[in-house]
């Protein structure tokens, strides 16, 4: 009997715990999204119907169900709102993950070619500002791109400008917000791939007679694949859902559907739309997920 | 003369823009955090004055608290917990429900933040919780045990299992050879954990938000209401003070993986 | 790619030292150092390499063997010295403009391309047509015996089968040089055997310039026409196998190639051809002069083990050894038997300990020593070499 199977059963107790608690926090509150996506607003509290009580019998309960409808789902399709946001949502993930990936790859590249003992100073440096608060990094660009903030400042005394230009509420800023926040998230997978490759191979395909460009793109990018793959959806997934920095830094006149989603909760009251805004959302990334999933897995397979 | 060298100043250069990119403006909300001027945007001199007006914030203060409790015990539940399920992932073998068990683990790593706080907010609801301290506790530590669980998992996927064997070999039964060997190899990764679980939590704005009830505002979402009515000085004060609070927290956590691990990258939460 | 180069006439002399026959040599290193911070990994190397040599350059690990290689294929560049290669300097030319290929250590396989597209891979960067990639890379799948694993990944292959592909891919742009970095070193023991053989008849077959990077010493010697030993990164030695396990040049050289006994002593006596050099293990050991004259002088005596033969003490002796002029006595002190020799340490009343390998030449062990077995070991003058302490 190896001493791994010896190790079995322990570890199977071990997951009881973690997985009792994410099927109840995780897993089950989506059960709770999905049934009051399909109820009705209600001005009451909660603020919706109708409210299934295990107490009141099985006919009330019947009643409940028959109650529910897929309104909200319709309602999403139709109004031009939600389908903008949808669409913004996309395109900001969408150009703000190639952004990502063009300023994050170079800086990881560049990390592994530092000396070994640097790289682990690089690393560290990469990684704090992900420890450090994100709304508070939020603020800090607000702080230099407000109208009379540090970088209209900088381009006056330059004579760049001859008047303060517009930062804030614009996509610009948001973008750079999305890319300062997001960073590690695309540096971290990509340095950890490209580490791992061997510098042979490249000595091999010079060695061979390529050039350095070639070098490049023939041998260490297709070999950091999957670390892009990794990094692209680390970032993608969730600036699709983006809430804060859309919210502080770009302009309120087309909303992603983070904010769609908050302003309907929060502002409107309207808990069933949000949920199916949710349920929508989720779909959504659906895809990218599962993605995400495989390689997540396929890492570990590689670990074990 | 041409040289090769592996480090050429496309890399040098990419290196020093990205890291100025990440720290210049978080150096520049320190620095106007001691600036004297009320407008943020003119310097007036070195001053304490904001830091002054800030503990002078009766709902500051009550927020930060909140937010300290928050963050302490989610961040303990968190580790105990995603330690749990790291061990899982990375002994167990094959067990009903492992694909299932490690998706729910992975998932919230990027799932959208506003997804995962209605959803809790809306089971909360549903078992007629009563919202504050407690539900944004678990609403917590719900979301960074999964980052515990990856720090932990990756420290032990990197340990030589020999180890374990070889102290059984010794005599150990598993829980011995556990606790004799493999716990203090993977300590640093579950401090690391900690650390990661405790600032996640002190940052939060969108959960918190949609999980705690009336009257126990944490930190982010004071700063949040705040900053949406503009910038203002002591707002720079606080997020000074939480840097310098994160930054003695990095300090602690990477002295402690030093501490037993010769490998450098162990203490990377990712 | 450039093509034929002046071939020299001079066929490869085994006994080379640094002596050459008229005409260029294909690689000549000129005073070559390198430096990694204080660091002297090649300090002032001077080597020739002709056309159609198989060189080995054998030391143990940091003795800058490595260094060197790379400085060849333009990994590293020189702080000093020359590379020229065919009359040109390539010292500092970038590895891709060199008409020199190198098999990697770990044979460096792209994990991404199959078996196929890593052969051609260097095809393609020079630009190569592409039905002659196509049929290059045939002939070298069939050279190296391959056939039918092209579109195979290197993750799918075996290490032997991997190590036919490294080679395969260095060979196929027909390199005027091939850099090899310990390229068995993966292999197991029987695999390695028959893989030294098949690339020195690819070798031969070919008419190519090999130089392998190793440190073993074994290898070196099977496959190589000379070696060049390196210490501290300067070369120690550069000879023919036989020479250098013969007649080492030095003290450290002796005892890195092979096993050796060596004993400490002063000259004492001249009588014609033989020196005799009083021992303080061995007593008096009576040798050849070396063919550089030496003065009086600490000298040391080294004399293989296999050189060192054993008989029985007692009335009945064996022929041969009574003419022999270095006799000691000696007790068997430790006898490991490998197989087809057994090596015996013998005590010897001088105080010293001598190693003598012995043939297993019989079946049954008639012709064995037993533990604590008194015995005479015996050897001639000719078999001893004399090096300066």
């Amino acid at each position: 009997m190896s001493a791994r199977r010896i190790f079995a059963r322990p570890a199977r107790f071990a997951a009881i715990a973690p997985y009792v608690w994410m099927v109840l926090f995780f897993l089950v509150p989506f059960g709770f999204v999905l049934k009051i996506s399909l109820s009705q607003t209600a001005i009451a509290q909660p603020p919706y119907e109708p409210v299934f009580d295990l107490m009141a019998g099985w006919g009330a309960l019947k009643a409940a169900f028959a109650a529910l409808s897929i309104d909200n789902f319709k309602l999403l399709a139709s109004d031009d709102i939600y389908v903008f946001a949808y669409v913004r949502s996309l395109t900001v993930a969408v150009t703000a993950t190639a952004l990502l990936l063009l300023i994050g790859y170079p800086i990881a590249y560049g990390m592994t070619r530092l000396p070994t003992r640097w790289q682990a100073v690089a690393m560290v440096l990469v990684i704090v500002p992900f420890w450090t608060s994100f709304l508070i990094r939020i603020y800090a660009w607000i702080n230099i791109l407000q109208h009379d903030g540090l970088l209209n400042q900088i381009l006056l005394a330059l004579h760049l400008v001859s008047q303060p230009v517009v930062w804030l509420s614009t996509d610009s800023a948001m973008y750079i917000g999305i890319v300062y926040s997001y960073l590690p998230f695309m540096i971290l997978p990509l340095y950890a791939t490209l580490a791992k490759m061997e510098p042979v191979l490249e000595e091999a395909a010079s060695d061979l007679g390529a050039p350095r460009w070639q070098v490049f793109w023939l041998v260490t990018f297709p070999l950091s694949l999957p670390g892009v793959g990794a990094g692209v959806l680390l970032c993608f997934i969730p600036i699709v859902g983006e809430f804060v920095i859309p919210d502080l830094l770009a302009g309120s006149n087309s909303l992603m559907i983070g904010q769609t989603l908050w302003l309907e909760f929060f502002t409107n009251k309207d808990w069933p739309v949000a949920s199916a805004a949710a349920i929508v959302l989720l779909v959504v990334l659906l895809v990218p997920l599962l993605l995400y999933e495989r390689l997540q897995k396929r890492q570990l397979e590689q670990v074990r | 003369m041409r040289k090769i060298s592996r480090l050429s100043r496309f890399n040098i250069a990419s290196l020093a823009l990205g890291l100025a990119f990440l720290y210049l403006p978080i150096l520049i909300l320190v620095i106007y955090s001691f600036n004297a001027s009320r407008l943020v945007t003119v310097w007036g001199g070195w001053s304490l004055r904001w830091y002054h007006e800030f503990f002078n914030d009766r709902a500051m203060i009550e927020a930060a608290w909140m937010s300290l409790r928050v963050a302490v015990s989610s961040a303990t539940i968190a580790t105990l917990i995603g330690t749990l399920a790291a061990l899982a992932l990375s002994r167990g073998e094959r067990f009903r429900g492992r694909t299932l068990f490690s998706g729910m683990l992975y998932a919230p790593l990027v799932m959208p933040e506003v997804i995962t706080g209605l959803s809790l907010l809306l089971l909360f609801v549903a078992l007629n919780a009563e919202r504050g301290f407690w539900t944004v506790t678990i609403a917590h530590a719900t979301l960074t045990m999964c980052f515990v669980a990856v720090v932990v998992q990756s420290r032990l996927g990197s340990l030589d299992r020999s180890l374990e064997e070889a102290a059984m070999d010794l005599g150990c039964d598993p829980v011995q050879a556990f606790v004799a060997v493999t716990l203090p190899l993977i300590a640093p990764a579950i401090v690391a954990g900690w650390m990661l679980a405790f600032t996640l939590s002190l940052d939060d704005l969108v959960i918190a938000s949609f999980t705690t009830g009336p009257g126990s505002a944490t930190l982010p979402i004071r700063i949040y209401s705040e900053v949406r009515l503009g910038v203002k000085p002591e707002i720079n004060a606080i997020c000074t003070l939480v840097i310098a609070l994160i930054a003695v927290v990095i300090i602690i956590a990477s002295l402690a993986s030093k501490l037993s691990s010769s490998r450098g990258e162990s203490a990377a939460p990712l | 790619m450039t093509d034929e180069l002046p071939r020299t006439d001079a066929a490869a002399d085994s006994v080379g030292d640094t002596q050459f026959a008229a005409g260029e040599p294909l690689l000549r290193i000129e005073g070559v150092a390198k430096r990694f911070g204080t660091f002297r990994a090649v300090d002032g190397v001077s080597l020739d390499i002709k056309s159609g040599e198989f060189f080995a350059l054998l030391g143990p690990s940091g003795c800058g063997k490595t260094t060197l290689l790379r400085m060849l294929a333009g990994f590293e560049a020189p702080d000093q010295g020359r590379i020229l290669l065919g009359g040109k300097d390539i010292a500092q030319a970038l590895p891709h403009e060199r008409p020199i290929n190198m098999m990697f250590q770990n044979y460096a396989l792209f994990p991404h391309l199959a078996v196929r597209d890593n052969i051609a891979f260097g095809l393609k960067r020079a630009g190569m047509a592409r039905a002659d990639i196509a049929t290059r890379v045939a002939e070298m799948v069939a050279l190296v015996k391959l056939d039918g694993l092209e579109k195979r990944k290197p993750d799918q292959l075996s290490g032997g089968q991997r190590q036919r592909v490294a080679l395969a891919r260095a060979l196929a742009r027909r390199p005027q040089l091939l850099l090899l970095d310990e390229p068995l070193a993966a292999l197991d023991k029987k695999l390695r055997e028959s893989t030294q053989g098949e690339l020195m008849e690819l070798q031969r077959r070919l008419g190519m310039t090999f130089i392998i990077v190793t440190h073993d010493q074994e290898e070196a010697m099977t496959m190589a026409s000379r070696i060049g030993v390196m210490r501290d990164g300067k070369l120690a030695q550069v000879a023919s196998p036989r020479e250098l396990y013969e007649a080492p040049r030095s003290r450290w050289i002796a005892e890195f190639v092979g096993d050796i006994n060596l004993f400490d002593g002063e000259s004492k006596l001249r009588d014609g051809h033989r020196l005799v050099i009083g021992t303080r293990d061995a007593g008096a050991l009576v040798v050849a002069e070396p063919r550089e004259p030496v003065g009086a002088g600490k000298f040391s005596v080294a004399i293989r083990p296999e050189k060192v033969k054993l008989s029985r003490r007692g009335p009945v002796r064996e022929a041969g050894h009574e003419t022999a002029i270095n006799q000691l006595d000696g007790v068997i002190a430790d006898v490991c038997y490998l197989g087809g020799t057994t090596t015996y340490k013998v005590k010897l009343d001088a105080g010293g300990m001598l190693q003598a390998s012995v043939a297993n030449s019989a079946r049954l062990d008639v012709d064995a020593y037993g533990l604590n077995q008194p015995v005479v070991a015996w050897f001639t003058p000719d078999d001893c070499v004399v090096l300066p302490s």
